[in-house]
């Protein structure tokens, strides 16, 4: 899977990292949570990142997500630099090109479930009108559009984290950021949120899945191994294989 | 995300939780509230007082001698020579005033006395409700004629037509002419418990010779200034000291009035204020506690392309919001309150848009000032820690 710059044209680089270093100093010293990483993802490619808790799993999703900016290093994501952007202007990166998953599916409680979709379009400035329109879009993609008026309290896990996905995938971003999508389900459920994501892959939607879990992570095309702030392996996954 | 939805979610959120959000306007509906009730208090006492002394005819002027002895004296005649001679001087009527005991067959009572001359009618704007009031003859005259007061006529004639009766007063007979018109309603020692009497009469019956006060009413009211100027250089020409006598316009009196309430609603509303700022703090300890416990929606917005201004916007909205609604509850409490307490004082309700206004922007630049800190914290908060907060 691995791509020769040389022989791609630049935009099919979707997420583009150099040397990057992400360090902590505590009193005593400093605690390397990236230890010089670089990685390339191209468009359409599903990436599963997996690591122990501490491995530095979690701040390398912090900064493919535009959430955390690295000490070092640089990151072009669709190709824009993003390393040394300001917090504005990473609000629109992550508005415009991401859309996250997370395992604890974050719907806002006191919002509808279209309310909850709707949100990142709303940051995005989009009139109401166009703005529902695509929301109910997201939501029929999920199954979930005979929903749209209920409570995220009145659904299931399950449920709740398609209405996740569908907020996410909203605004058509290019890249989707999945944070153990399914360590909160059950095996089943979990394994229908994990079809579905493949499903957006399908569709051209660059994946980048983070676990712990080599069951799930077995399912995405590539698996980087991240062990001490370092990518320890790079190999095919079995969808890759197949 | 423009005001529009901040402003409706703002609403949204304060819906949720009704009791909170109210208990958090509590402090701006005092506040807001507390302004407009005592302004309007203030301003419906000052109006109040300010129709008393009108009634009492705006042209009058009180000038007051006290006695010094001697040759150096102004009598009535003095005056009335003054007033005749003068253009901006219209009418005088000397006045003398006597503690008196009235006794109408066998009832008995004590009341004041006023001995004046037939001008003071006018003078007064005193109405006359039966009869007439009394005249140049009786006065020249020093007739034993009176018009009485209608808490009088209701206490010691009741049911009967008081009209040509006799009323015996301090021991001596004197014929009812007239009754006055009710001026504050019929009380006892009020302005309505009062017999009107020729001042030489009075006089007399006092055995006081010296007249120590008269009222004088000017031309019209724009040459009221004129008027005292006039009467004080006579009375200087007379007395050569200022101390021996003073020139009172009621205007003179309304206008310090008017200084006294205003001081006085800068007090109340000093006051008043306070609340609104303990309001305040009400809002941003409550605003504190809300950016707290959505920490991890915090994190969510951001992540989904919130910008720090997106987020401090949404809060200061909320705050504005809260105290916007607080205000408008005060407001409402406030007018309300108002009006029943005028109505209970037997005030007339003065409530100024002033106030209201003043009220109102208030809270709602103390719902932005207090919230803006507890917004700042939520706009700066790091989106990573927001999204692991629980």
């Amino acid at each position: 899977m691995e791509t020769d710059p040389a022989a791609h044209p630049e935009v099919d680089k979707m997420i583009e990292l150099r040397d990057i270093y992400k360090i902590y100093s505590d009193g005593d010293g400093e605690i390397r949570a990236l230890d010089g990483i670089s990685l390339q993802i191209d468009q359409g490619e599903f990436v599963a990142i997996v690591g122990q808790s501490g491995s530095g799993k979690s701040t390398c999703m912090n900064i493919i997500g535009c959430l955390d900016t690295p000490t070092s290093g640089s990151y072009h994501l669709n190709g824009i630099d993003v390393s040394t952007m300001n917090e504005i202007e990473l609000s629109h990166i992550r508005n415009q090109t991401l859309g996250f998953i997370f395992q604890q599916y974050n719907l806002l409680p006191k919002l509808n479930l279209l309310e909850n979709v709707e949100l990142p379009l709303i940051y995005r400035g989009m009139p109401q009108k166009e703005r529902e329109e695509k929301a109910k879009i997201a939501l029929e993609r999920v199954g979930l559009l005979d929903r749209a008026k209920k409570m995220p309290s009145q659904l299931s896990g399950g449920q709740q984290q398609r209405v996740s996905i569908a907020r996410a995938l909203a605004g058509d971003p290019p890249v989707i950021l999945a944070d153990e999508p399914t360590g909160a389900l059950d095996s089943k459920t979990g394994r229908d949120v994990l079809n579905f994501i493949k499903k957006l892959n399908d569709e051209g939607t660059t994946i980048v899945l983070i676990t712990h879990d080599m069951s799930i992570a077995e399912e995405a095309k590539r698996i980087l191994r991240i062990q001490d702030g370092k990518i320890i392996s790079d190999q095919p996954g079995r969808r890759g294989i197949a | 995300m423009n005001f529009k939805q901040s402003f409706s979610l703002a609403l949204k959120s304060l819906k949720t939780s009704k009791m909170r959000s109210f208990l958090t306007m509590l402090g701006i509906i005092i506040g807001v509230a507390s302004v407009i009730i005592l302004t309007s208090m203030v301003d419906s006492m000052k109006q109040f007082m300010v129709n008393e002394f009108e009634s009492m005819g705006t042209n009058l002027i009180t000038v007051t001698i006290k006695d010094r002895g001697g040759n150096r004296t102004i009598e009535p005649k003095d005056m009335i020579e003054l007033v005749e001679q003068s253009d901006t001087l219209a009418a005088v009527s000397p006045n003398v005033t006597i503690p008196a005991y009235i006794k109408i067959g066998s009832d008995n009572q004590s009341t004041t006395c006023i001995g004046t001359s037939e001008t003071y009618k006018d003078i007064h704007n005193l109405e006359i409700s039966g009869g007439r009031y009394l005249s140049y003859v009786e006065v020249t005259q020093r007739q034993k004629s009176c018009v009485i007061g209608s808490y009088i006529a209701n206490s010691l004639f009741s049911g009967m037509n008081p009209m040509g009766q006799y009323i015996k007063i301090n021991g001596h007979n004197f014929t009812v002419v007239g009754v006055a018109a009710e001026q504050a309603g019929s009380t006892q020692g009020g302005q309505d418990d009062r017999i009107y009497l020729p001042y030489t009469v009075a006089r007399s019956l006092s055995n006081n010779s010296r007249v120590s006060s008269y009222s004088v009413s000017a031309t019209d009211k724009e040459r009221l200034d004129a008027a005292i100027g006039e009467i004080k250089t006579a009375l200087y020409k007379v007395y050569q000291d200022e101390d021996y006598y003073t020139v009172i316009s009621l205007s003179a009196i309304v206008d310090t009035l008017d200084e006294l309430t205003g001081t006085l609603t800068m007090i109340l509303v000093g006051i008043a204020g306070i609340s609104l700022l303990v309001g305040g703090i009400g809002i941003m300890n409550i605003m504190l506690v809300s950016v707290t416990e959505r920490t991890r929606e915090i994190g969510v917005r951001k992540s989904l392309g919130a910008t720090p201004w997106n987020i401090l916007s949404q809060f200061l909205v909320e705050a504005a919001t809260t105290s916007g609604c607080g205000g408008i509850l005060g407001i409402v409490l406030g007018i309300g309150g108002a009006f029943l307490l005028c109505s209970m004082m037997d005030l007339p309700t003065v409530i100024t848009l002033g106030s209201v206004f003043v009220a109102f922007s208030v809270s709602a630049i103390i719902g932005i000032a207090f919230g803006y800190f507890p917004a700042k914290k939520a706009a700066r908060l790091n989106p990573i820690d927001a999204l692991r907060h629980d």
